[in-house]
């Protein structure tokens, strides 16, 4: 994926530039506060100056379309909250700077730090949907918790929730949950590939039966979202399957990894976040539990949560949908229009690793749900109501993706009324040591058979206890 | 002896409910071994943090709930610092970071406050610790950052010929116990050997009264958060290098509250066996009670070793309000 060209070497002296302005800024600022203190370094405090909100006022006109932007760039989650944040908001800034915006519609943002927490999350949520001429254009609220929080509320508001890799795994069903976009994949789609994947290595998933799967989860609604496709794939093959939480924020588990070394399991499938992750890394490496046999989920699969574990995490795997490591064309294009105008959101050391990048998808498949939904309602500032349409007609294929500048970074995916996940593929990388490798010829598709009746159970429950009232998406295309 | 027979009776409940996993036999020895090893080297670890409770409540009767923080606010300098230098080196300049800490929080928090409320005290370390926190990831960084001590993480088996695939033991476990039985044999000598540590003592008992008879007591405010200070650098080290240095080490002080509740909020030693009670607790409990709550009584399951470390210590604040090695407080009316 990352080529060695002298364009991507002129870009790596730009970061370095980059990264000294920020460090000469720190070193200012440091000497006020504490001769001690004047010995660290500087990035981080430059980043989050730079992580502010403060773009807002450089947008003109009454061309402006709002993106809120909840972030954690505090508290447990940060390691993995920071460079989501930041490559998401390095490719809105490169769509102002190198397209003049959405077909001229500007675009304008504000970071609300949520810390991961849900009350804050939703107070981050009540405090945006307002802002901006039209209101907020959509919502990503990067936590699974956040999500189930502000379901209820996008049916009063009409703004959709996008939650690409995560989310409510019902919220498919668009006829149901109206304003949400699993784009790209759900827990249940995650853990089933999963299942196949193990089932393939095992010899077929037959050959699951009489096998064990410890799941490690996150002992929150994201941890536990997997939980009812694994029992039913458990019913399938006859494997056993071991449920053993983790409470947050994780940093404590030594118990869950004994019960690991004394239960043997063959697999072990980690649903963690943030700290959570090394953590169960370095404890596996403690209780010398095979890496190699340890499957993360896709939000388990990033540098933060590797490399705290040196050496140890060599041979840990974990999904990877959407945006492996590595720079491409998009890359030269921030570096060239953001970074080297000194605009960078982050320190270069975050630029193209996973987090960064799938932050960067998420932005782009945003914007190309406003570019999307133009086309319904016009070049201008759109309302979150209007943005649905786009986002639930988005249709990016191989040719989008590479005039874009994102091949090699996603797969071609596409939505409609009904289903509001669109088409959902992974891989599996493995960590070397130094880099995510992406393991070549491994394609995972969820097998729809067992998760849509699933989802339509799910959906059809949620439905009757909140008494809503399912949409005739045929009838609304012919509107 | 006879006003204590509650304590007695719950001490015994506890030790029941400790045999009972191999009593019945739900657990095989080696791995019941393992899991009360692994209590016990989790609660060394909760006693280094919860050293640093008792010491400043010890001297200056304030409860200091920026522990936690000041432990964050240390492993991130020594993290930060030991990517530019040797770790000695940055071990030795984060303990100058904490004695300048300290002289700051002494001038700007505690002076002012001198012979207020207890209350008021411990308002304003509530305070400094949503200060430390959000400064020190401000200065320092919010990534995961490492401390290498350099022992090897690889686990080692012992006795195999004893129990069926021998007990694990961390090597950086038995590190961390030997460097807490370390510092309190330090803190213990400091305290009942020196001028210093009998000053401090006295100044526990009352400010005013100290103060009367030439105890200067800003100095040794100075003195006992900068002791404290250093036993969050040490705690700080040793979790982070177990964990990594992030945010949530400081998370790490909520587990040390049930066990200064538990030991006693005046003791080191309560510090001591209050972590190693409330280690062993939550790690029989989340392995061995949570699976048959579930079972029992079809619950959603989680886990419980959090908040199962608390119900330890209400239990013991119910029995022994002044927790196990804490000092009875009498009022003359």
């Amino acid at each position: 994926m990352i080529q060695d060209t002298a364009a991507s070497k002129r870009s790596t002296q730009n970061l370095e530039e980059v990264d000294m302005m920020h460090k000469a800024k720190f070193v200012g600022l440091a000497a006020g506060l504490a001769a001690a203190v004047a010995f660290g370094t500087g990035s981080a405090l430059a980043q989050d100056k730079k992580g502010a909100p403060a773009k807002k006022a450089a947008a003109a006109g009454g061309g402006e379309q709002f993106f809120p932007v909840l972030s954690y760039r505090t508290g447990a989650y940060a390691p993995n909250g920071i460079p989501f944040a930041n490559g998401f908001l390095d490719y809105l800034k490169l769509v102002n700077a190198r397209d003049g915006g959405i077909n001229g519609v500007r675009i304008t943002f504000e970071e609300c730090e949520t810390g991961y927490a849900t009350d804050r999350g939703v107070e981050c949520y009540e405090r945006l949907k307002g802002k901006g001429p039209t209101g907020a254009t959509l919502f990503h609220p990067l936590s699974t918790g956040i999500t189930f929080a502000v379901t209820d509320k996008s049916f009063v508001d009409k703004i959709p929730i996008v939650t690409f890799g995560y989310g409510r795994a019902d919220s498919v069903d668009g006829t149901v949950f109206g304003w949400n976009f699993p784009l790209g994949g759900t827990y249940w789609d995650a853990a089933d590939m999963l299942v196949q994947h193990v089932g393939k290595i095992s010899g077929g998933v037959d050959k699951l039966k009489g096998k064990k799967i410890a799941l490690v989860y996150h002992d929150s609604p994201y941890g536990k979202e997997p939980i009812a496709l694994l029992e039913e794939r458990s019913r399938m093959h006859g494997y056993q399957l071991l449920l053993l939480p983790v409470t947050h924020p994780g940093v404590e588990q030594k118990a869950t990894w004994l019960q690991i070394r004394q239960q043997r399991p063959d697999y072990v499938f980690l649903w963690g976040w943030g700290v959570m992750n090394s953590t169960s890394i370095k404890e596996a490496v403690a209780t010398g539990y095979p890496r190699n046999q340890m499957y993360g989920v896709w939000w388990s699969g990033a540098e933060p949560d590797v490399t705290p574990a040196g050496d140890g995490a060599k041979g840990y795997n974990a999904l990877t949908f959407l945006a492996p490591a590595g720079q491409g064309q998009v890359h030269k294009d921030i570096i060239k229009y953001v970074h080297d105008k000194g605009d960078a959101t982050g320190k270069k050391e975050g630029f193209g690793e996973v987090l960064y990048n799938r932050g960067m998808v998420g932005a782009m498949m945003s914007v190309e749900a406003v570019r999307r939904a133009q086309i319904r309602h016009g070049r201008k500032p759109l309302t979150g109501e209007q943005v649905r349409w786009g986002l639930e007609n988005l249709a990016i294929d191989q040719a989008a993706i590479k005039r874009l500048g994102f091949e090699g970074f996603m797969t071609p995916i596409s939505t409609s009324c009904v289903d509001h996940r669109g088409d959902s593929e992974a891989g599996i990388h493995t960590w070397d040591g130094k880099q995510w490798v992406v393991q070549k010829g491994v394609r995972l598709v969820a097998d729809q058979a067992i998760i849509r009746p699933m989802i339509r159970a799910s959906a059809e429950k949620y439905a009757g206890e909140k008494k809503i009232v399912r949409r005739d998406c045929a009838k609304e295309s012919q509107q | 002896m006879a006003r204590n027979w509650p304590v007695v009776l719950l001490c015994a409940a506890l030790l029941v409910g400790l045999a009972l996993p191999l009593a019945t036999g739900a657990s095989p020895p080696g791995f019941y071994v393992e899991v009360l090893l692994g209590g016990l080297m989790t609660g060394v670890l909760y006693s280094l943090v919860a050293m640093g409770f008792a010491l400043i409540f010890k001297a200056s009767g304030v409860f200091n709930f920026a522990q936690g923080a000041m432990v964050l606010f240390a492993a991130l300098a020594v993290a930060r610092l030991a990517e530019r230098m040797p770790l000695w080196a940055a071990i030795l300049l984060g303990i100058v970071v904490m004695i300048a800490l300290a002289f700051v929080i002494e001038r700007v928090v505690l002076r002012p406050l001198v012979n207020q409320e207890g209350i008021a005290l411990f308002m304003a370390t509530l305070g400094v610790t949503f200060f430390l926190d959000g400064f020190g990831q401000t200065v320092w960084g919010s990534d995961i950052y490492k401390i290498d001590l350099g022992i090897a993480k690889e686990p080692v088996m012992v006795l195999q010929g004893l129990f069926q695939g021998g007990i694990l033991i961390n090597k950086e476990d038995v590190a961390a116990a030997l460097v807490a039985v370390a510092l309190v044999a330090v803190l213990a000598l400091f305290f009942q050997k020196t001028a210093t540590g009998r000053a401090l003592r006295a100044v526990a008992d009352d400010h005013q009264a100290a103060q009367s008879i030439g105890i200067p007591l800003n100095r040794m405010w100075v003195i006992v958060w900068s002791v404290a200070g250093i036993v969050a650098l040490v705690a700080g080290v040793i979790w982070g290098s177990r964990l990594g240095v992030q945010f949530s080490v400081s998370l790490v002080a909520l587990k040390a509250l049930p066990v200064v509740i538990l030991g006693g909020l005046t003791s080191v030693t309560g510090a001591i066996v209050g972590g190693l009670i409330i280690g062993v607790g939550e790690k029989m409990a989340e392995v061995f009670l949570g699976p048959v709550l579930v079972k029992t009584f079809d619950l959603a399951g989680g886990g419980i070793e959090n908040w199962f470390a608390y119900v330890l210590a209400l239990l013991f604040l119910l029995v022994r309000p002044q927790g196990l090695f804490g000092e009875k407080h009498i009022d003359r009316v």
